[in-house]
C-alpha cells in the first residue's frame, strides 16, 4: 500500500540523493521533481508532527520537523535557500501560525501551507489573507500532501514573470537593482536568488548571483514607491487596480505584472497595520483592525502608527478607512496631518511611546496597558500632535538632544521625543522619553525592542538594535527618524525595490530580532505607528504620507531583519519605508530607508512635518529644515552601529540605537 | 483494525491512512504513532483536568486546550474520542460548566477504551506479523 504506485514505480532516486542537494544541478532536482522537494513542517503537536513527516516522506520529500516556530524560523533564516516550501500549524503555543507565515513571507517569500483542524471560514480566510498558499485541514491526508509541490512550482513560475517583465524598469534601474541586490540582506538575496534560480532550474540555469540575473526583477525604489502609493491613494484602495495604477504611474519599463503584484504586498502590509492596531487594545480601540498577530505587539502602538500615518496626512483616508473600521478611520478622516489622532487620542503620542515593545508578545498586553497608562500620562501633554507639535519638534532640536540621552545613542530618541512631544518636550521628554521612546521606538519601526518594551528602551535604539537596546526612543514613535534611519543608513536610496523594499523591511526587522519574534512584532507596530504617529505629531504631514502600511512595511521588514539583532535599528528602518516611500514625501524616506532608520527618523519625522510629505522629498532632506536633526541623527546612528544593511537598505542598520 | 474498530466507531479513516503508511521500513509505525499519542495526549488531558477544577468558567483556555486535543485525536483517527472533543467545545461556547464536566468524564471513559483496544490490537499484530494484521488486502 504505498502510496503513490506510480509514482514509485517510475522514481528510482529515493529522493535522497541528487534532489536533496540544496543547491544542486538545478537539473537533478528538476528530473525527479516533484521528489526530494525539502519540506520544513512546523507543529506542537508530536503525533501530528510525526504522522505528517512519515506521510511527506512517503511521498519522497526530503522533510524536516519542527515542534516549534521560533525553531523553525531560524531554521529557515540560517539557510535559506535550504527549503522548498513550509507547512505550518496554525495553532502552537510560541507563536501563532500566522504570524510564522508573515514572517516567512516577509523574509524568505517561501511558499507556507497552513493546516488546522480548524475549518471555520474566518480561519481558513485569515490563511488567505496572510498570504497562505494553501490551508490544509487536519487530519490531513496524505493525498493532500502530495500535490503541493504545485505551489513550488507556481510560486517560483510568478517569480519568473517578473522576472521577465519585459518593460521592467530601465537598464539605468536595473542596474541600480543589481546593485541592490547586492547589498541586500543575504536573507534576501537568499531568497531571490532561490527564486531566481529555481525559475531558471529547467533552463539550466545556476545560481548565480543578482548581477547576473537574466531576468532582472523590478526594483522598487523608494521613488517608484512613491509613485505607487501616490497612485493607489488617488484610486482609492478599493478601487485601486494594478492596470490603473501602471497608468498614473507612468513609468516606463513598468508591467502590470509588476503592479499587481506589489499591489498584493501592499495590501498585506496595510492589513496588518490595521491588524497591528487593533490589537494594540490600550491605544486605542479605533485601530482595531484585523487582529494580526503580528501585530500583536504593537497593539499599541499599531493603532497609534496607523492612526499618526493616517493624521500625517500620509495615510490615504481611504486607505486608512478601509484598513482600519475603527481605529484608523478616525486617523484616516482626518487627513491634516495635524494629527487627527491627537484629537482623538491625545495618547496618540502617548501611546506611541508607551509600546515599549521590548517585551513581545507578552508585553503586548503589557504594552497595551503601558501605552494606556502613558497615554494617561500624555494626555497632560497637549498631545495634539498636530502640526505645531511637529513643529515644535522640529523646533526643538533639544528632544533630540533628550532622546538621545535616553538612548544613548539613539539619535533618534531624541527626535523621536521631539517628535513625540512636541508638546511638551519636557515633560514628554522625561515620561514619554521612557514609555514613549518606547512607543516611538517602537513606532520607528522597532518591532524588535519588543523585548525592550521597557519604555526607556523603547527608544530609538530598539530600532536600532532593536534587541532591547531600550532605547528610550523606541517607544516613541518617533518612528520616523529611525525609519528613516533605518533606510537611510543604508543609504539605499530608491532602490527599494519595490516588492523587495517590503522584503527587505521585513528582513531589517529580522535581524533585528530574530529571537524576538514578538518584538518583531512591536517593533513594526512600533515602527509603523511610530511612524505614522511621528509624523502626526510632528505635524509631519508629510511624514506621514508613508501610508501606514508602507511604514508598516518598513517596520515590519525591518524588525524582521533586525530580529537577529535585536533592536536593531532595523526596526527602524521599517517604518522609515513605509513612511519613506510613501510619506515622506517620497523617496526620501524610502530612499533613505536603509539609511538610518533610526537616525533618519528623527530626521524624517521631522522632515516630514515640515513638509507635508511632499511626495518624493525627502523627508529627511531639508524640507524639514531639521536637517541638522538628521545629522544628529544620523551622527547618532553611527553611533549606535549597526546599521544592518541587510536589505538593500544600508541604511537599515538603524543601529542600534545604544541605549 | 478499521473494519472491525471502524464498525464500532472507534476508528475512522484516518487510521486506515496510517496503517497504509506502515512499511517495511517502518513496520511499528501505527504502534509508534499511538503510543506517541497517548503519551502527549496524557499530558493535555491533566492540563485540562486541571483547569476544569481551578477555572471551571475559563471556557476559552479550555476551548483552546480542547481544540488541540481534538487535533491529535483527529490525526490517529479517533472517532469518538474526537466526538466528545466537539461536544465539549460546544459546551464551552455555551458556557456550562457542567456540560463541559459531563463531556469530559465521558471523553475519558472513550480515551481508555480506545487505548485497551488499541493495545490488545497492536499485541494481536505482533502476533501475527505487522503486514498481515496492519495492511488490508488491497
Amino acid at each position: 500500500m504505498k502510496f503513490g504506485g506510480g509514482a514509485a514505480g517510475s522514481m528510482s532516486l529515493p529522493g535522497s540523493s541528487v534532489a536533496r542537494q540544496k543547491d544542486g544541478a538545478a537539473d537533478a532536482v528538476s528530473d525527479q521533481f516533484p521528489a526530494g522537494l525539502r519540506v520544513l513542517v512546523v507543529d506542537d503537536d508530536p503525533t501530528c508532527l510525526t504522522i505528517l513527516d512519515k506521510m511527506l516522506r512517503t511521498c519522497r520529500y526530503e522533510v524536516t520537523k519542527c515542534n516549534r516556530a521560533e525553531v523553525a524560523l531560524s531554521l529557515l533564516r540560517e539557510n535559506k535557500n535550504g527549503y522548498d516550501v513550509v507547512i505550518s500549524d496554525v495553532h502552537m503555543p510560541d507563536m501563532d501560525g500566522f504570524k510564522l507565515l508573515e514572517h516567512i513571507g516577509l523574509e524568505m517569500d517561501l511558499p507556507v501551507i497552513m493546516m488546522s483542524a480548524d475549518d471555520s471560514k474566518n480561519v481558513v480566510m485569515k490563511g488567505v489573507t496572510h498570504g497562505a498558499c494553501d490551508y490544509l485541514i487536519k487530519p490531513v491526508r496524505i493525498e493532500a500532501l502530495k500535490n503541493i509541490w504545485q505551489h513550488v512550482v507556481r510560486k517560483k513560475k510568478n517569480g519568473w514573470k517578473e522576472l521577465e517583465q519585459p518593460g521592467r524598469l530601465d537598464d539605468g534601474d536595473r542596474q541600480q537593482k543589481q546593485e541592490d541586490l547586492d547589498n541586500l540582506s543575504p536573507s534576501n538575496e537568499g531568497s531571490w536568488k532561490t527564486s531566481k534560480r529555481k525559475g531558471e532550474e529547467d533552463e539550466g540555469e545556476e545560481k548565480d548571483d543578482m548581477a547576473t540575473l537574466k531576468k532582472p526583477r523590478v526594483v522598487w525604489s523608494a521613488e517608484l514607491h512613491q509613485q505607487f502609493v501616490v497612485a493607489v491613494n488617488q484610486l482609492g484602495i478599493d478601487k485601486a487596480v494594478p492596470k490603473k495604477i501602471l497608468e498614473l504611474m507612468n513609468v516606463t519599463g513598468l508591467t502590470r505584472e509588476n503592479v499587481a503584484s506589489h499591489l498584493q504586498k501592499y495590501r498585506l502590509y496595510l492589513r496588518r497595520l490595521s491588524g497591528v492596531s487593533q490589537h494594540q487594545g490600550g491605544l486605542n480601540n479605533s485601530f482595531l483592525g484585523p487582529q494580526e498577530t503580528s501585530f500583536g505587539m504593537m497593539p499599541s502602538l499599531g493603532g497609534i502608527d496607523l492612526r499618526t500615518l493616517t493624521v500625517a496626512g500620509q495615510l490615504p483616508a481611504q486607505t486608512l478607512a478601509s484598513y482600519q473600521a475603527s481605529g484608523l478611520t478616525r486617523a484616516a478622516l482626518k487627513p491634516s496631518i495635524a494629527m487627527p489622532f491627537v484629537d482623538q487620542r491625545d495618547s496618540l503620542s502617548i501611546e506611541i511611546p508607551k509600546l515599549k515593545f521590548g517585551e513581545g508578545q507578552k508585553q503586548q498586553q503589557q504594552l497595551s496597558t503601558t501605552n494606556t497608562k502613558h497615554i494617561n500620562l500624555l494626555q497632560g501633554i497637549p498631545m495634539t500632535m498636530e502640526q505645531k507639535q511637529l513643529v515644535s519638534f522640529q523646533q526643538s532640536p533639544q528632544l533630540s538632544g533628550t532622546l538621545n540621552n535616553l538612548h544613548g545613542g539613539g539619535q533618534n530618541s531624541s527626535l523621536l521625543r521631539q517628535m513625540v512631544q512636541p508638546q511638551s518636550q519636557g515633560e514628554m521628554l522625561n515620561e514619554s522619553i521612557g514609555g514613549q521612546m518606547s512607543l516611538i521606538q517602537s513606532s520607528i519601526g522597532q518591532p524588535i525592542p519588543r523585548n525592550r518594551v521597557s519604555n526607556s528602551d523603547y527608544s530609538v535604539n530598539h530600532m536600532a538594535d532593536l534587541p532591547h537596546n531600550g532605547f528610550p526612543l523606541s517607544s516613541t514613535p518617533v518612528i520616523t527618524p529611525l525609519s528613516s534611519k533605518g533606510f537611510k543608513q543604508e543609504g539605499i536610496s530608491s532602490d527599494m525595490q519595490g516588492e523587495k523594499v517590503f522584503a527587505q523591511s521585513y528582513d531589517v526587522f529580522d535581524n533585528l530580532h530574530q529571537h524576538k519574534t514578538q518584538n518583531w512584532q512591536l517593533q513594526n507596530a512600533a515602527l509603523n505607528y511610530g511612524a505614522a504617529s511621528r509624523y502626526p505629531t510632528t505635524s509631519l504631514g508629510n511624514a506621514v504620507n508613508v501610508s501606514p502600511s508602507v511604514l508598516v512595511h518598513q517596520a515590519f521588514s525591518l524588525a524582521n531583519h533586525k530580529n537577529g539583532h535585536n533592536g536593531d535599528c532595523h526596526v527602524g528602518k521599517t517604518i522609515s519605508f513605509a513612511g519613506a516611500e510613501e510619506q515622506f514625501g517620497g523617496t526620501t524616506n524610502i530612499d533613505r530607508n536603509a539609511n538610518c532608520l533610526l537616525t533618519n527618523i528623527p530626521s524624517r519625522v521631522k522632515v516630514e512635518r515640515v513638509q507635508e510629505m511632499s511626495s518624493r522629498t525627502n523627508l529627511f532632506s531639508d524640507h524639514f529644515g531639521h536637517d541638522d536633526l538628521m545629522s544628529a541623527l544620523l551622527k547618532q546612528q553611527e553611533d549606535l552601529g549597526q546599521v544592518e544593511s541587510e536589505f538593500d537598505f544600508d541604511g537599515y542598520t538603524m543601529d542600534n540605537i545604544p541605549v | 483494525m478499521t473494519e472491525t474498530k471502524g464498525c464500532k466507531g472507534y476508528l475512522d479513516e484516518q487510521f486506515v491512512q496510517l496503517e497504509e503508511l506502515q512499511d517495511d521500513t517502518n513496520p511499528n509505525f501505527v504502534e509508534e504513532v499511538a503510543t506517541l499519542f497517548y503519551r502527549d495526549s496524557a499530558r493535555l488531558l491533566a492540563v485540562i483536568e486541571q483547569t476544569m477544577v481551578r477555572n471551571p468558567q475559563d471556557f476559552t483556555k479550555l476551548d483552546n486546550y480542547m481544540h488541540q486535543f481534538k487535533g491529535s485525536c483527529s490525526s490517529i483517527g479517533a472517532k469518538k474520542v474526537k466526538a466528545e472533543c466537539t461536544q465539549f467545545r460546544e459546551y464551552c461556547k455555551a458556557g456550562s460548566s457542567d456540560g463541559c464536566m459531563r463531556t469530559f468524564q465521558q471523553l475519558k471513559r472513550e480515551y481508555s477504551t480506545l487505548k485497551k483496544q488499541l493495545e490488545a490490537y497492536f499485541q494481536l499484530a505482533r502476533q501475527v506479523g505487522p503486514r498481515e494484521s496492519a495492511t488490508r488486502p488491497r
